[in-house]
């Protein structure tokens, strides 16, 4: 019998694995300032960015990959702006994978840190400010340990929301072997190729991945248990 | 020297004060609610910004037109009425979290001292602030508040959430602050005993505006304010424990105006007490009366009548030399005894309650 996983199928999954770990760290950046802010903003704009935000979770992956490889391409403002730098066109490559699943896992990071932020109380905030901590003090001792379950649940949704895309993928990224042939299309390949056992040794694996993953969210993360 | 000049207005309520604030001592800001007591103290924050505003504490400007000092940068102490305890952190990390903030030069006051003073020893072990009672969790955010060594202590109806025997537990506390603190507290309540036991300075709000600023004295014995007409208006008298009478359980507090019998307590001869006096609980005689159960009677003469009601009015004595008292009686007793400002009369006390 051959080895449960192929020369190639290890490369997608580890290229997996990278691709959902900078992404991961990316959205953590990115996402947590405007999580607070749609968590403490009073502005108008809070529903309409709250939209947008959300917008992943309703689309079709293809229409999102779809505007992001028209945007990242030659006529597309992105593409313009990667080749004044000389950077060159991002699509077909690991780098334009990353803008695509930081576009379409964002709902789930934004939105369990926007959840943890909202429920830490203003007077919190108030509290640490007479007690003269700056507003950036403030939120690395009092709203970073508040929100830490959050913030644990943004990253495994985060990750693992990335591990699983597919339609994205395809869309911006095709099916190159090492650079952006990921688990999802690597499993597709198989069953195209009538290959069903590869197909089942790296379906199989990504139930356990994801099984696993949730199991830790629960697990680490019990609901209720903060006052 | 405190000067607050503060306008905000919300839809529905504007707060307009202008007030002087002695830079010592206990200051009540009192009112209904609603009547801005607790905007105006988060003003003084800077925990929200009056629109149009001077704000001086000492020589320090902390609002001045386009000046605003943040509130981070303002050194105050501020007690909330939920003690808001930092629930990620050990009651010490509590603690320490103003006081790490503070410069060590800046420092007056050290951990252990404040421990000492607000009873924590026992509590400053503990992991999390959860299992700490209300009146408990109250003192560790005081002492977290004077551990930053302000300049000026807010607390804003520190003793209104609790039950009242952690109000019992919590007020010798907060008399002690009195006693043997330096700095100038302004302390905001709805509660008029709990003013007249810790204030000096007392402050009326009403919708918005300051109705009366004055030592605690003073503004309790105008007729004329929202306090007169509590159902527990009343006098405070300033007195020194004089004598003990051991035989009948008594204590004897002289002060200028004659002396009062109180329950015997506690008090080294020569210590100062402050005793309240409810209105309700004076009444008047225009003789010496003889043959009364009454041992606390004082000569007075009357400063001023207001009708509270149709049935009754308050009356307003001066006793010894600028001590007061309120008596409220009915309006048929005045016409019997014609009671009019001026008179030499004589003033039953009841009871006297030794709150300080």
């Amino acid at each position: 019998m051959d080895p449960a996983f192929s020369t190639a199928d290890l490369s997608a999954i580890w290229l997996t694995f990278k691709l959902a770990a900078v992404v991961t760290i990316i959205l953590l950046l990115v996402g947590t300032p405007i999580a607070w802010w749609l968590a403490r903003t009073r502005s108008w704009w809070k529903g309409p960015v709250g939209a947008v935000v959300a917008l992943p979770i309703v689309l079709p992956p293809t229409v999102i990959g779809f505007y992001l490889l028209v945007a990242m391409g030659p006529g597309g403002p992105l593409g313009h702006i990667t080749q004044a730098l000389g950077i060159g066109l991002l699509p077909f490559t690991f780098a334009g994978l990353v803008i695509a699943s930081v576009f379409y896992s964002l709902p789930f990071v934004v939105q369990p840190l926007q959840n943890a932020f909202e429920s830490i109380p203003e007077r919190a905030l108030e509290t640490a400010a007479t007690l003269r901590a700056s507003a950036l003090d403030t939120f690395f001792s009092v709203v970073l340990p508040l929100a830490k379950p959050g913030f644990l649940t943004a990253s495994v949704l985060g990750f693992a929301h990335t591990v699983g895309e597919f339609g994205v993928v395809l869309m911006i990224g095709g099916n190159i072997p090492d650079k952006t042939r990921v688990v999802s299309v690597q499993i597709y390949d198989h069953v195209e190729a009538m290959e069903y056992a590869s197909a089942h040794w790296l379906s199989a694996g990504m139930v356990v991945f994801a099984f696993v993953a949730l199991l830790a969210l629960y697990t680490l993360n019990p609901t209720g248990k903060r006052k | 020297m405190i000067h607050a000049r503060l306008d905000l207005s919300y839809p529905g309520f504007a707060l307009q004060a202008d007030l002087q604030l002695p830079a010592r001592g206990i200051t009540a800001l009192f009112g209904p609610s609603g009547s801005g007591k607790t905007t105006l103290l988060r003003c003084i924050a800077g925990l929200e910004r009056a629109t149009n505003g001077l704000l001086r504490v000492h020589d320090e400007v902390w609002q001045d037109g386009a000046i605003f000092l943040p509130t981070h940068l303002r050194p105050l102490g501020y007690v909330f009425q939920e003690a808001s305890l930092f629930p990620h952190l050990s009651v010490r990390r509590n603690l320490e979290y103003g006081l790490k903030r503070i410069p060590p030069e800046q420092r007056k006051v050290q951990l252990e001292q404040v421990v000492e003073w607000l009873g924590l020893n026992r509590l400053i072990e503990r992991d999390s602030p959860a299992g700490l009672s209300g009146g408990e969790r109250q003192r560790v955010a005081i002492a977290r508040a004077l551990l930053t060594s302000p300049r000026l202590l807010l607390m804003d109806e520190p003793l209104s959430a609790l039950d009242a025997a952690s109000k019992r537990e919590i007020l010798p506390y907060l008399e002690r602050l009195h006693s043997e603190l330096e700095i100038p507290v302004i302390y905001v309540s709805h509660a008029l005993d709990e003013v007249a036991r810790l204030a000096d300075h007392l402050v009326l709000l009403e919708q918005g505006r300051v109705i009366a600023s004055g030592a605690l004295n003073e503004v309790l014995g105008r007729l004329d304010l929202p306090t007169a007409h509590l159902d527990d208006a009343g006098a405070v008298i300033e007195a020194s424990v004089a004598a003990h009478d051991e035989e009948y359980h008594l204590t004897r507090l002289d002060f200028s105006g004659g002396s009062l019998w109180v329950s015997k307590v506690e008090r080294a001869i020569g210590s100062i007490a402050r005793a309240r006096v409810l209105a309700r609980d004076v009444s008047i005689a225009t003789v010496a009366p003889q043959g009364t159960s009454i041992s606390n009677i004082l000569a007075a003469r009357i400063g001023g009548i207001q009708d509270e009601g149709p049935d009754r009015v308050n009356l307003r004595m001066s006793v010894g030399s600028g001590q007061m008292l309120l008596s409220r009686i009915t309006r048929r007793s005045r016409d019997q005894l014609g009671l009019a400002v001026g008179m030499e009369i004589f003033a039953q006390v009841k009871s006297v309650a030794l709150i300080a």
